[in-house]
C-alpha cells in the first residue's frame, strides 16, 4: 500500500510531557500502567489505526508503534512475522510517522515510536525528531541504540521534546545502569529476560530483585517488558514496576484475526483483560 | 599517505571501536556487557605469552600454518603481467582461512569459561572451521546457516554435522548470511552466559571486527616475511576478496604503513549493478548501486539497503560474500584512500576459478576466485617487475556443484 501522507501538525499543540503525565496519573490511583506494542502496518496502517484506537479506549496508558525492519534481530518468531507483513504492506518509518499524526486526531494516549536504529538513521536524525514531533509522537525508543552511541540521538530528540526511552537489561552492569538512567526520559524499559521478544508462561524468578536493582538507579518510571503476555502476571508486575509491556501477545491477536475489525475487536478484548488485571494489581508504594 | 598509513595502524580502531567514524557497538543493552567483557578477556590474552603460544601450537599442528606462499609461475607467464604469488590459506586444516580466528576464539570462549560456542556461516567455511575447532576444544557447537545456503553449500552441512556440530537452518529474509547472522545473535542473547558467540568475519559490533582482524593478520605477517625472503622487496599489490572481509584485512593489516604496497579489494558484482543483484557496499566507483553508511548487526558502516533503510537482499554466486555489510575497517580504508574497492561478477569469478585450475592446477573457493579475477583483468597492464600477492583464501572444493552447473 501507498505510503501515508506527510505528517500534518497537530490540531493543538500537546501538552508537554504526556508520557510524564500519564505515569503521574498512574501512580495517583495507585495502578499499574499498561504500555502496548503493535507493529505498525502489520496488516496496514489504516488497520494500526484503528486497533491502536481501539487499544487505548479499552485502557491502554501508553502505544508503542513498532517500525518494521528487514532484520529484527532482538525479536522472536511473533514480531517477526508481522515486521515481515508490515514490510510487504510497503510501510515505512515515514508512513508510520504519518500514521501517529493521524492518530492524534483521535486519542491523546502517549505514543512511542518503537524502531530499530537504521531506518531512523536513513531519515536523518533532525528530521526524524522534527517530523515525530509535529506529529504528535511522545517519545523513541531504539532497540539496537544503547546510550554509549546515542549522544546526537538524544541531542536530536531532546531539541523536539521527545522522551528518549532506554532499555535496561539483566546484563547491565552498575555502571551502564547509571548511565541508562541519565539518557533516560519518560521511563525506562527493563528487560526481564536474557533473549528475544516473545510471549511466555511464566515470569523469571530473579525479576524482582532485578526491578529493585534497577529502580535504585533512577526515580523513573520503570515499564517490564519481554515475555509479559498474560492478565495472570500483571500482580507480580505490579508489585516491582510501575508499567507492563505487551506486545507479541497483542501481535499474535492481530496474526490470528481473520480481518481487520476482527484484529481491533480482539486486541481491545486482551487489553480489557490485560488493563482489569493492571487496575487490581496494588502499585509498589 | 605513509603519515596517515602509520596513524591509522597505531590508533584504529579507538577505544570506542571506531574506525574513523566506522564500526561502534550498536547493540540491543542486553549484549552490551557481555561485549565488554569480550573485550577485557581480549585483552588480557593479548598479553598472556600462555595464550599466544597455545594458539601457536594449535595454528602450526592443527591448523597447518604457516602456509606457503607460492610463485604462481605459470600464471605469471600466462597474464603476461607482473609476478605473482599465492598467499595459500586453502592449504589450511578445513580449507580455508576461517580456521585462524576460529582457533583465538576457541579459546578466548573457554578463557571465559563458556563451553558452547554459537556461529553463523555464509558458504560454510567458517562453520565448518568452528565445528572443527568445537570439537578439538571440546566445546558444544550450534551454527545457523541460511536454507538458501545450505541448499547451494551441502557438502559442508554433512562436513558440520560429521563434526558434531548442530547445524540449524534459517527460512528468514533472504535465507542466507545476513540472516544466519540475526539468528545467531537471537540465541546469544538468549544464553549469552554460557555461549560465546564465534563470529566469522571481521563485521559486527566492537570488539569483533579488532579481533577477527587480530586473530587473521598471521596471513599478512606470514606473507610479509615470504616475500621478503624470496623477492628481497615488498609486494607492489595485493589482491583479496571481500564479503565482510576478514581475508582481506588478514593480508592487508602487516602492510598498512607500507605506503608503497596498493591494496585491491574484490566485493561480489552478482548479476548486474543495481540494487539486489550484487554485493558490492564499496564499489560506488564502478557503478554498483544501493549503498550508504548505516547501522547493521552491530556496527556503522556500508550498507546496501533502500532509501526508507531497510537492508537489501543481495546476490552472489558465492555464498561466502553474499551480504549486504562490509567490515567497518574497510569502510575506513576506502574512505581514506588507503585501500581500492572493486567488484567481479558471477560468470567472471567461475571464468576466474577455471582459469586457475588449469593454469596452476588450483581449484579455488568461489569467494577467492573474485580476487584472482580482478587480477586477472589489471595483470596485462602491469608490468613484469611489478609483484603481487594474492590471497588464496579458500579452497573450492565445496563449490562443484556450482562450477558443474557453469560447466
Amino acid at each position: 500500500m501507498p505510503e501515508s501522507p506527510v505528517p500534518q501538525p497537530s490540531p493543538a499543540a500537546p501538552p508537554a510531557g504526556r508520557i510524564a503525565q500519564r505515569f503521574r496519573e498512574l501512580a495517583a490511583s495507585r495502578e499499574l500502567g499498561l504500555v502496548v506494542y503493535v507493529t505498525a502496518g502489520d496488516p496496514s496502517l489504516d488497520a494500526t489505526r484503528d486497533i491502536v484506537e481501539a487499544a487505548a479506549k479499552a485502557g491502554a496508558d501508553v502505544i508503542e508503534l513498532g517500525v518494521p525492519f528487514s532484520d529484527p534481530l532482538a525479536d522472536g518468531p511473533a514480531i517477526q512475522r508481522a515486521s515481515e507483513r508490515a514490510l510487504r504492506a510497503g510501510t515505512t518509518l515515514a508512513g508510520v510517522i504519518g500514521l501517529a499524526a493521524r492518530l492524534r486526531e483521535r486519542t491523546q494516549v502517549p505514543l512511542i515510536l518503537f524502531s530499530y536504529f537504521n531506518p531512523i538513521l536513513q531519515m536523518g536524525l533532525d528530521k526524524f525528531a522534527a517530523d515525530a514531533a509535529t506529529a504528535g509522537v511522545d517519545g523513541a525508543l531504539a532497540t539496537d541504540l544503547n546510550p554509549d552511541e546515542a549522544e546526537d540521538y538524544r541531542t536530536a530528540l531532546r531539541a523536539r521534546g521527545l522522551d528518549t526511552i532506554f532499555l535496561a537489561a539483566p546484563t547491565s552492569t552498575d555502571a551502564r545502569l547509571e548511565r541508562i538512567a541519565k539518557s533516560s526520559s519518560g521511563f525506562v524499559y527493563l528487560v526481564s529476560r536474557m533473549g528475544v521478544t516473545g510471549a511466555r508462561e511464566a515470569l523469571p524468578e530473579e525479576l524482582p530483585a532485578l526491578a529493585a536493582h534497577v529502580r535504585r538507579f533512577t526515580p523513573l518510571p520503570l515499564a517490564v517488558g519481554f515475555g509479559i503476555s498474560q492478565p495472570a502476571h500483571m500482580a507480580r508486575i505490579g508489585a516491582i514496576a510501575d508499567a507492563a509491556v505487551v506486545g507479541s501477545a497483542v501481535v499474535q491477536e492481530i496474526e490470528r484475526a481473520p480481518t481487520a475489525a476482527e484484529a481491533a475487536a480482539n486486541v481491545a478484548r486482551l487489553v480489557q483483560a490485560l488493563k482489569g488485571a493492571a487496575r487490581k494489581s496494588a502499585r509498589r508504594i | 599517505m605513509s603519515t596517515l598509513a602509520r596513524a591509522m595502524a597505531e590508533s584504529v580502531p579507538d577505544a570506542r571501536g571506531r574506525y574513523g567514524s566506522y564500526g561502534g557497538r550498536y547493540v540491543p543493552e542486553t549484549l552490551v556487557a557481555p561485549l565488554e567483557e569480550l573485550e577485557h578477556v581480549w585483552i588480557e590474552a593479548s598479553a598472556d605469552s600462555g595464550f599466544q603460544s597455545e594458539l601457536a601450537v594449535l595454528l602450526r599442528d592443527f591448523a597447518g600454518r604457516p602456509t606457503p606462499l607460492q610463485f604462481a609461475s605459470r600464471l605469471s607467464l600466462h597474464l603476461g603481467g607482473p609476478r605473482i604469488y599465492l598467499k595459500r590459506e586453502d592449504l589450511l586444516h578445513t580449507g580455508a582461512h576461517k580456521i585462524n580466528n576460529c582457533l583465538g576464539q576457541g579459546l578466548l570462549a573457554l578463557r571465559m569459561g563458556k563451553r558452547r560456542v554459537i556461529a553463523e556461516t555464509g558458504a560454510g567455511q567458517h562453520g565448518v572451521a568452528t565445528a572443527a575447532v568445537a570439537a578439538r576444544l571440546g566445546l558444544a557447537c550450534t551454527v545457523y546457516m541460511g536454507t538458501e545456503d545450505m541448499e547451494r553449500q551441502r557438502l559442508n552441512v554433512f562436513r558440520m554435522r560429521l563434526l558434531g556440530a548442530e547445524v540449524i537452518g534459517v527460512d528468514a529474509g533472504s535465507r542466507t548470511l545476513k540472516d544466519a547472522i540475526n539468528e545467531a545473535m537471537r540465541d546469544w542473547v538468549t544464553n549469552v552466559r554460557t555461549s560465546h558467540y564465534l563470529l566469522g568475519s571481521a563485521l559486527g559490533a566492537h570488539p569483533y571486527p579488532q579481533i577477527v582482524r587480530d586473530f587473521q593478520k598471521v596471513i599478512g605477517e606470514e606473507a610479509r616475511q615470504q616475500i621478503l625472503q624470496k623477492e628481497s622487496r615488498l609486494p607492489d599489490h595485493l589482491f583479496a576478496c571481500v564479503g565482510g572481509g576478514s581475508n582481506a584485512i588478514g593480508l592487508f593489516h602487516a602492510f598498512l604503513q607500507d605506503s608503497s604496497v596498493k591494496m585491491v579489494g574484490v566485493e561480489a558484482g552478482g548479476r548486474g549493478k543495481t540494487l539486489g543483484e550484487h554485493a558490492a557496499r564499496l564499489a560506488a566507483a564502478r557503478g554498483f548501486t544501493g549503498a550508504c553508511p548505516g547501522v547493521l548487526q552491530g556496527a556503522y558502516t556500508y550498507v546496501l539497503q533502500t532509501a526508507d533503510g531497510q537492508i537489501a537482499s543481495t546476490h552472489s554466486v558465492s555464498a561466502g560474500l553474499d551480504y549486504p555489510a562490509v567490515g567497518p575497517e574497510h569502510a575506513w580504508l576506502a574512505e581514506v584512500g588507503r585501500a581500492e574497492y572493486t567488484a567481479v561478477a558471477d560468470e567472471e569469478a567461475i571464468e576466474a576459478a577455471k582459469t586457475l585450475a588449469r593454469i596452476e592446477g588450483i581449484i579455488p573457493a568461489l569467494e577467492s576466485a573474485h580476487a584472482v579475477a580482478e587480477l586477472i583483468r589489471r595483470a596485462p597492464r602491469m608490468s613484469p617487475e611489478e609483484i603481487v600477492i594474492l590471497n588464496l583464501s579458500g579452497r573450492g572444493d565445496k563449490d562443484m556443484e556450482t562450477l558443474a552447473r557453469y560447466a
